[in-house]
């Protein structure tokens, strides 16, 4: 029972990583239509830019983790809306899916050839220890990760739900004609949008290297888990991803130790299939109108 | 097709027959090689370029068709050919299956039902040892003979895989040709259109990505023949990102994008051997650069300077 429980918290926390980056996913999703395949390297990228920041320039780690917000929200959040979403956004899915795909393996590569293709020690925001409660052990960070992932989350949410902005980038994800005509600079929300998935992505970032490594092909499992995560839980709700990040997180590590550690990777998929077949909607999400 | 192109499309193909005794051994063996990832482009092609459809999971198709060969070929010494419509039939049955779910709703989730396919197809590879040998794959996989005639050389086996793309293409070709394939335009240009003239779009764009399935499968059999050993590796994710991005980069939808495309991918990176690394880095911001200026693919290139020239 106590290692039931254990496999629980742990897989939760895990799955509130996939659930920050899957939560990022689902928010470009409905305020552009933007599915971005390079998700992934969106959390790889942050964390060697934190190892730079730490190793060339010396600064603490908590120091390399605000500095990279600011460059993951000028790099991954403005640029990458300015040079290559806004140009796509107009030829509908399908391009910007390839290009995404085509930033996905470039950024890849440009790490691998002009980096490093070692994986690369990264150090834990928490300490390293257990804490007992009975019988039942959990490590100090699976209990950070769970906190901080759930802080900004809850931040989130209430940013989205309780000010002015986030209220304007709500409207602006249900409706964007409306939300025009409502006089909501819509352009201006769906920029918040890409700055947010950044930092979302940089704290997937904080969270996951020091478990991962810092490797240039670290991003493919967690962009697949987050893809995953955001369709079980309902493309088009926000609560939907974090549903999906946990219960993708829960289940592979029960997998892992009961059924079979080298069928891991494949969890996501076979819920995902069957969520597809049962509810093709998500979990918790609403079925969308076709449009002529 | 006008007469001209007709007439240059044969020259083009009789050069290449010509060309493989004045090529090394390995170059050879490198044409081959394109030949048998042609087989499966020209598959995607079908699903992406005339259906309209997004796959990420060509290579697990190519794979399953590689190892179907290959185990029964090696453990149970069934022939090439018998294997072939074996592999085929396999490859087009799961592909029903997998796109059954999967395009019950539409676009992007056959995408990310593909790549996690080709994530458990990779696994099971992988970790079932005892079926697939595991990562030691499978060994001494043997050619062919046709009618007694051995096709153990590099250059007979050249033109096997050559002489039977070409039958592939032209199976695809009749194909697209025939009023069955013309709905495939209607459906991509405007499915609820097609749909409401009384297309069964979902019947249509579920046999299309499983045909397209079947050809990754031919592709593999006559993969498994020709490098002899067949390894979980060789049907990475990473293979269907590349073969996807072969069909947009030549050009979707056009009959000899796949053609332009898998040649970037196969043959370019041997010229610029002196890139190492940097040349995928390259190619991946390449593929950007084109979505953003150019994405209809290379091919899309000539349309432009014509429909320019007609403005003037």
């Amino acid at each position: 029972m106590a290692e039931l429980i254990q496999l629980i918290v742990s897989g939760t926390a895990t799955g509130s990583i996939y659930a920050l980056a899957a939560l990022g996913f689902t928010l470009l999703w409905q305020a552009s239509g933007t599915i971005n395949f390079a998700q992934g390297e969106f959390v790889m990228l942050p964390a060697f830019v934190m190892l730079f920041f730490i190793g060339t320039a010396g600064v603490p780690l908590w120091l390399a983790f605000l500095l990279t917000c600011l460059v993951a929200m000028l790099l991954l959040g403005y640029t990458f809306k300015r040079v290559i979403v806004d140009p796509l956004i107009r030829h509908g899915v399908i391009p910007l899916v390839i290009a995404t795909l085509g930033l996905s393996i470039g950024v890849k590569q440009l790490v691998k050839a002009g980096i490093t293709a070692q994986a690369q020690p990264f150090e834990s925001p928490f300490p390293d220890g257990l804490l007992a409660l009975g019988t039942i052990r959990v490590s100090c960070a699976d209990v950070g990760t769970l906190l901080l992932a759930g802080l900004i989350v809850i931040g989130l949410q209430m940013f989205l739900n309780r000010t002015v902005t986030g209220r304007a980038m709500q409207a602006v994800a249900q409706n964007t004609d409306a939300a025009k005509v409502l006089g909501i600079n819509v352009r201006r929300m769906v920029l918040y949008t890409f700055l947010i998935n950044a930092v979302l992505a940089t704290v997937a970032a904080l969270l996951v290297t020091p478990a991962y490594l810092a490797k240039f092909d670290m991003g493919e499992s967690i962009g697949l888990k987050a893809f995953y995560a955001a369709i079980i839980g309902g493309f088009n709700q926000t609560r939907g991803a974090l549903l999906g990040g946990v219960l993708v997180g829960v289940l592979e590590n029960l997998t892992g130790a009961y059924v079979s550690p080298a069928y891991k990777e494949g969890v996501a998929l076979l819920l995902f299939l069957v969520v597809i077949i049962l509810r093709p909607e998500g979990l918790l999400g609403k079925s969308e109108e076709r449009k002529v | 097709m006008n007469k001209l192109q007709t007439l240059a499309l044969v020259i083009a193909l009789v050069l290449v027959a010509a060309l493989p005794p004045f090529l090394s051994r390995y170059g050879v063996n490198l044409m081959t090689q394109l030949c048998v990832y042609l087989m499966a482009v020209l598959g995607l092609n079908l699903i992406v370029g005339y259906a309209g459809q997004m796959s990420i999971g060509q290579a697990a198709f190519y794979g399953i068709g590689a190892y179907v060969a290959g185990l029964l070929m090696t453990k149970m010494g069934i022939s090439f050919w018998a294997v072939l419509p074996l592999a085929a039939l396999t490859c087009f049955v799961t592909g029903l299956a997998l796109g059954f779910p999967a395009l019950r709703v539409q676009h992007h989730y056959l995408a990310f039902a593909t790549l996690g396919f080709n994530v458990l197809v990779f696994l099971v590879m992988r970790n079932e040892e005892w079926l697939t040998g595991g990562t030691f794959g499978v060994a001494n996989i043997p050619r062919p003979t046709l009618f007694g005639l051995s096709l153990d050389s590099d250059r007979a086996y050249f033109y096997l895989a050559y002489v039977s793309v070409m039958l592939l293409a032209l199976v695809l070709w009749w194909l697209l040709r025939s009023p069955w394939g013309r709905a495939f335009a209607a459906l991509r240009d405007n499915p609820i259109r097609a749909e409401s003239t009384g297309v069964n779009i979902t019947a249509y764009t579920l046999l299309a990505f499983a045909i397209g399935a079947a050809c990754a499968g031919i592709g593999g059999v006559y993969l498994a023949a020709l490098v002899n050993f067949i390894e979980p590796g060789q049907f990475h994710l990473s293979v269907s990102l590349m073969m996807l991005l072969a069909v947009i980069v030549g050009g979707s939808g056009r009959f000899f994008g796949p053609v332009l495309g898998s040649v970037i991918v196969i043959l370019l990176p041997e010229w610029l051997r002196f890139m190492q690394n940097w040349y995928l880095a390259f190619f991946g911001f390449a593929v950007v650069v084109m979505m953003i200026f150019l994405p209809g693919g290379l091919l899309s290139l000539g349309d432009r300077f014509k429909i320019r020239g007609q403005a003037k």
